[in-house]
């Protein structure tokens, strides 16, 4: 055996330890992470890749935890490998919800360890009760209440600590919220059953009071999980969002960077096509700007050396080179950012409806237990037993069931509507909801698709349109892609045209062979201008009007040649017109508010049925349209998605974004509606009506519960026995009932 | 009675078993995915990729 340790010593010595590698972890969320194939595709792919340390998919999170050693792939690298597997992933930026994720351990720990207390000392409890029914030894009974107590008070010092601390916090600014009365009760009963075990009667409740934090801990971490299950979704769909920008360096050698690592000064790169990923001043090229998530404004701009361009935006036509600035340069930018802050401001006036029922509670059950204290010293009793009746009053009016009621409710609720698609990320942004009476949509992008569609195919011919397309499909213009998209939905082929040059602001063209020389033979596909088209003062060509809120672009198939109008608009959300039926009869209002130009509005408006709109809006405009019908004491919620758009979403009563928003209008807005149609807003609706009704009748179980007991407090009948059942009874009550929430039909009614 | 002196302790320090296991699993980040733990149990770990 010495032999085999001195062999071993000497082989130690020999191998030289290999110094720890420097590994950087990089978290990715994955958009379509949705299974254990998903997974297991996922950790081959990454696992194969040369420098790679570490692979960990999390399914619930739909994330991927990388460990990349030094010389390892970057971020562009891992990016684009999973893309060749077919997912979409994207870097989430900064530290994603470290401590929140902390903070759901801390809970499951304390709700640990408070279940274990509760178990043993049941098993005590039901001992002692079985007990006092039968014969059980004082000795025997005096040193199971011993054993309750030893394990009660740690338990209750360390699970209860969460009540503690926010009800200490209430009190020091001299607000009460529901946590006051528990904590109370918690403390009174381990304390006074403290005392009676010293003194050797049956009147402890230390069951009480640890089942008391037991199931107050299960209400609370579901629903602080919930919660950033929540905004982890949410930061999700932010890093998606974000995407890569190619940086020039001074030396001219290129480089792909995440958005958020670009500095003032750097110089991007914007291909035709791409969206802008920082705001900045053009220092090279002329192109169009699809500028829809900035002010709502269908129509590109053309933009050239000298402009600001914002992140966001989209370069159609030609690329440019960017020059980062920071954001203070920019007025607009400002402008939102202090819009915002006064909106803010005003949201957290709101008292959740949890603390409003506290406010009321905590004095009425402080009341009652004074009460019967007086009461009976009134009644000529000693001061003991005035006393504990007293305290069994305060600990049967524990809020247990009142303390359930809402979030048991939340809970139900918001997990039903993420299966739906709608991710709630505000705390109190379902209880504001139920109170809404005004719906107010933003138009481009959250009433319409934000994308055009050719609306007069029927006046095109089949030949006419595949030539069209076949000059518009080498260019990334909406109109163009509208264009292509019409010419394939009727199944025609064409073939791209060879030479085509697009000029930024104008359209495109492709040289012709003719006789009278080159430039005025071109084939042009583009604005009125361009096709050597006269508009006429009324705008009326080939018997239309431009005023009927279409876009007009021409066709020319030669110098000698007609220009033939493609008419576009954006086209509504398929349900669009639908959802605000269905609004109309919930009893709501509709309103469209937009930045877009008034014939534009009016179309989609009356389209989608909506009596009462505006056109032409600054955010300002918007926020001051709010306040108006907020002065008329309506309730408003607002759906939007540009950057436009934040302000109004943060000063509204409660707010929806849109999935294809603005990052800061999603963090903006109470939830996020994922997908392509807007009936989720009508069922987020209806489920905070029944949310709200839902926790009025859990309010209203709880005080039954209460009407029953107290009364028997009083008069001194209450038993640990009996206050174990009537606890536990009204928890699961309450809790039933926001269980039917998950299955309940979702209908908005009047 | 004596049956009790040894009882009570041995089902406390079993029910404390259970408690240390549970935290640690939950130390260890065992509770961090549960959806996907679900479908690791199945999971082969076939080394030959069915391409």
């Amino acid at each position: 055996m010495g032999i085999t340790l001195t062999d071993r010593a000497i082989a130690a010595e020999a191998t030289p330890v290999a110094p720890p590698r420097q590994i950087t972890h990089v978290m990715l969320a994955v958009e379509n992470l949705n299974c254990g194939g998903c997974m297991r595709r996922i950790e081959r792919k990454l696992s194969a890749v040369e420098g790679i340390a570490s692979v960990r998919t999390n399914l619930s999170a739909k994330r991927v935890a990388i460990g990349v050693a030094e010389d390892g792939p970057g971020v562009e690298t891992l990016v684009a490998e999973l893309a060749a597997e077919g997912f979409r992933a994207a870097e989430l930026a900064g530290v994603p919800a470290r401590t929140s994720d902390a903070a759901d351990r801390d809970l499951l720990r304390r709700l640990a360890v408070a279940g274990f207390a509760t178990a043993n000392i049941m098993l005590l409890s039901v001992s002692v009760w079985a007990g006092i029914a039968s014969d059980m030894g004082s000795e025997t009974k005096g040193l199971f209440h011993w054993l309750s107590a030893l394990i009660a008070l740690p338990a209750v010092a360390y699970a209860g600590q969460p009540f503690f601390r926010s009800a200490i916090s209430a009190l020091k600014v001299r607000r009460l919220n529901m946590d006051v009365p528990i904590s109370l009760g918690v403390l009174l009963a381990t304390a006074m059953s403290l005392w009676q075990t010293v003194r050797g009667t049956d009147q402890v409740f230390f069951d009480a009071s640890i089942s008391l934090v037991f199931f107050l801990l299960i209400g609370r971490y579901l629903d602080h999980s919930l919660r950033s299950r929540a905004s982890g979704a949410a930061e999700n769909l932010l890093g998606l969002k974000s995407g890569f920008a190619t940086v020039l360096g001074s030396d001219g050698a290129s480089e792909r960077l995440p958005a958020r690592m670009i500095e003032p000064g750097m110089r991007v790169l914007v291909t035709a096509g791409e969206r802008i990923a920082v705001d900045g001043r053009i220092a090279a090229g002329t192109s169009d700007i699809d500028e829809q998530i900035m002010t709502g404004e269908t129509v590109p701009r053309t933009v050239s050396v000298g402009d600001t361009v914002y992140a966001g935006t989209i370069a159609l036509t030609a690329p440019i080179e960017v020059v980062a600035t920071k954001a203070d340069d920019d007025t607009l930018i400002a402008e939102i950012a202090r819009l915002m802050a006064a909106a803010e401001q005003s949201r957290s006036l709101y008292v959740r409806l949890a603390d409003r029922a506290a406010a009321l509670y905590a004095p009425l059950v402080h009341i009652l237990g004074l009460g019967t204290f007086l009461g009976w010293m009134a009644l000529g009793s000693a001061v003991e037993p005035a006393l504990m009746a007293a305290i069994a009053v305060l600990i049967i009016t524990c809020p247990c069931a009142l303390a359930l009621a809402v979030p048991a409710v939340q809970v139900a609720a918001i997990s039903r509507l993420f299966g739906r698609g709608v991710i709630v990320t505000a705390a109190d942004g379902l209880e504001r909801m139920a109170e809404i009476d005004t719906l107010v949509f933003d138009k481009t992008g959250t009433l319409t698709r934000g994308e055009p569609v050719l609306r007069n195919g029927g006046e095109i011919a089949d030949d006419e349109l595949a030539r069209a397309a076949s000059l518009a499909v080498n260019s990334r213009h909406p109109y163009s892609l509208a264009i292509v998209r019409a010419a394939g939905a009727r199944g025609l082929s064409f073939s791209p045209a060879q030479g085509v040059v697009e000029t930024p602001g104008a359209g495109l063209s492709r040289a012709v062979e003719s006789d009278s020389g080159p430039g005025s033979s071109d084939e042009r596909l583009g604005s009125a201008d361009w096709c050597g088209v006269e508009l006429r003062r009324d705008g009326d060509v080939t018997g239309t009007s431009a005023d009927d809120g279409a876009t007009t672009l021409w066709y020319r198939a030669g110098p000698e040649a007609a220009a033939i109008a493609f008419r576009f608009d954006d086209a509504l959300r398929e349900d669009a017109a639908a959802t605000v039926a269905a609004a109309r009869a919930g009893g709501l209002d509709v309103v469209l508010l937009s930045g877009d130009r008034a014939p534009t509005v009016a179309k989609a408006a009356e389209q989608a049925g909506i009596t009462e709109w505006k056109a032409g809006l600054k955010p300002q405009d918007k926020i001051a349209e709010l306040a108006r019908l907020k002065a008329a004491g309506r309730h408003v919620l607002m759906v939007g998605d540009g950057l436009n758009d934040a302000p109004a979403l943060a000063a509204a009563h409660a707010s929806l974004a849109m999935a294809n928003a603005a990052a800061v209008s999603q963090i903006a807005a109470d939830g996020v509606v994922q997908g392509q149609m807007l009936a989720p807003i009508i069922d987020t609706l209806a489920m905070a009506r029944r949310a709200r009704t839902m926790s009025l009748a859990n309010f209203a179980i709880a005080i039954a519960y209460n009407v029953v007991f107290v009364p028997i407090a009083m008069v001194g009948l209450v038993t640990p026995l009996i206050a174990a059942i009537a606890m536990s009874a009204s928890s699961i009550a309450v809790t039933a009932n926001a269980l039917r929430l998950r299955t309940m039909e979702l209908r908005l009614e009047k | 009675m004596t049956a009790l002196a040894w009882l009570i302790p041995a089902a406390l320090v079993l029910g404390g078993l259970g408690l240390a296991a549970f935290l640690w699993a939950l130390n260890s980040g065992q509770f961090e995915d549960l959806d996907g733990a679900a479908y690791r149990a199945l999971d082969d770990n076939d080394p030959t990729d069915k391409r």
